[in-house]
């Protein structure tokens, strides 16, 4: 019943799932709490940026964006993100897509934490004469970040599920060759089962530690 | 200040922010000037490319129809899925574990797998076991997706509804002597509903933008593929297609998002309910405390 699945790299295409997750979570991580960072600083032109960036990116499609960084980005304008064969670069394209979709989400995640910090915290750390870089860097933060833990586990997942989006511009990742085994195989359940049990295993236990690391490091109020 | 981070600024302070304003405008300049560079060196600047966009025909061939399909695809989703949520959410909630358990694991199972797996097998079901014409399948593959999916997330905003309103509602229904049956139909779902509006509206909006992966991945016509087709018949203005199909999209889920706020602040405000809300994005965050999965955006 099983026998079909030695002609595929069912592996390796997870494989690639995991890698787009990893590299895209790593960079809308940072591009994300830079984003964070300019809309809750003091300059408005930045805060402005951060608004603007966020509204607009969250609305688009990631479809949009990511056949955009492959039809637009690479085909029209030619550019390639430093790779030469055609595999790598949509690889980088889509992982580059997924960053810049991604962090916007990562940046209102960040923010709802930072707003979960009563403005009396930072007044009181003002009142005992910390000056600004301890009342963010002892006070603050330490506490935004605790609360941010779920919703940037939310972001999380649904960056591993977003990860098929990929299969728009051919990356073989597990979409990718779901579509290709059910166009050769007869065997459209079993082979959904697997292709679908892969992803509860990727996301679900994800889900569950996070939620508990983030109930565990809640801030109780 | 209503700022948590920083203190109402003093000359120095003042001074910095200059400084950054400064150097932030000078790097988005360059910025804007390589991608407009890069623009004008490949011809993407041409008139040519762009004037069809403002010719009625682009809009009444290409645009407009691929636009009806999106929405038609999101409304259908969206009128199946609902009343399975809201199955699937009171289910989760009952006193009986052969309801509350089953439920729960199907919610879970959809939730936690990609939508465009759903719609692929959406697709693969319906040319196998049924003999809906192949013209017709890419829109019930995408719908189909769609319903599977959403109606889990559907579930969660549902129970999450339910649950955010105050205990003293329940326990004052029991008083009266209301049968477990009366008190969600008479005082709880009523209630609910208008709490979960926001997180229902907002949820629209990752509809929408699901649906063109319809369009990406399983020829179903719909708005990106508009932008496909047109760049295709209008001489290659990837750019210019892109952009316009974007700026849609972009008015539309902006319209939605600030209706979904809008309707949160309303809600907040209402003095005679019970303040119950599910916000915007507390869906999502009701996911992770229940079991995992989760993640809609």
């Amino acid at each position: 019943m099983f026998d079909f699945l030695e002609d595929y790299d069912l592996l390796g295409a997870f494989w690639t799932t995991v890698q787009l997750a990893v590299l895209s979570a790593v960079g809308s991580l940072i591009w994300g709490t830079l984003l964070a960072a300019m809309r809750v600083g003091p300059v408005p032109l930045m805060r402005g940026f951060g608004t603007a960036y966020v509204n607009i990116v969250r609305n688009i499609p990631l479809t949009v964006i990511i056949l955009f960084t492959s039809l637009g980005l690479n085909q029209t304008l030619g550019v390639s993100l430093g790779a030469n064969d055609v595999e790598t670069i949509n690889f980088r394209l889509a992982v580059l897509g997924l960053i810049l979709y991604t962090s916007s989400f990562v940046c209102e995640a960040l923010r709802s934490g930072i707003n979960t910090v009563p403005v009396g915290q930072a007044e009181a750390a003002r009142a005992i004469g910390l000056n600004f870089n301890q009342v963010l860097g002892l006070v603050v933060l330490p506490q935004a970040f605790r609360s941010s833990v779920v919703p940037l586990a939310n972001v999380l997942i649904a960056l591993i599920k977003n990860t098929t989006v990929a299969a728009a511009i051919g990356v073989a990742e597990a979409a990718v060759l779901m579509k290709e085994m059910i166009e050769n195989e007869a065997q459209l359940l079993l082979i959904s089962a697997i292709i679908a049990f892969g992803f509860v295993i990727l996301t679900l236990p994800t889900g569950l530690f996070l939620g508990w690391v983030g109930k565990k490091v809640a801030v109780k109020r | 200040m209503s700022s948590v981070l920083y203190d109402a600024q003093g000359p120095r302070a003042k001074r910095r922010n200059v400084v950054l304003t400064v150097v932030f405008l000078v790097a988005v300049a360059a910025l804007l000037w390589w991608v407009f560079g890069t623009l004008k060196d490949k011809g993407q600047l041409e008139w040519a490319l762009w004037e069809p966009f403002f010719h009625t025909e682009a809009w009444s061939t290409y645009i407009w129809p691929g636009l009806q399909n999106t929405l038609k695809a999101a409304a259908l989703a969206v009128i199946i899925a609902m009343p399975l949520g809201a199955v699937l959410g009171i289910a989760r909630l009952s006193d009986h574990a052969w309801v509350r358990v089953p439920a729960a694991v199907v919610v879970e199972f959809f939730r936690s797998i990609p939508v465009l797996v759903l719609m692929i097998f959406g697709l693969a079901l319906f040319a196998e076991y049924t003999n809906v014409s192949s013209d017709d399948r890419p829109l019930y593959a995408v719908v189909t997706g769609l319903v599977l999916y959403n109606a889990s997330v559907l579930a969660e905003i549902v129970r999450a509804g339910i649950l955010a309103l105050p205990k003293g509602q329940s326990e004052a229904a029991m008083a009266i002597g209301l049968r477990k049956g009366q008190l969600m139909r008479l005082i709880l779902l009523p209630q609910a509903v208008t709490a979960m509006l926001p997180a229902i509206v907002s949820q629209l909006v990752v509809i929408v933008k699901d649906t063109a992966l319809g369009g990406a991945v399983l020829t179903y016509s719909e708005l990106l593929s508009a932008a496909n087709t047109m760049s295709g018949y209008y001489g290659a203005n990837v750019i210019a297609s892109f952009t316009v199909v974007a700026l849609i999209f972009i008015a539309l889920n902006f319209a939605l998002t600030s209706f979904a706020s809008w309707l949160e602040r309303r809600l907040r405000r209402a003095k005679k309910s019970t303040g119950a809300v599910v916000a915007a994005n507390d869906a999502q965050i009701a996911g992770t405390t229940g079991t995992g999965g989760g993640g809609t955006i």
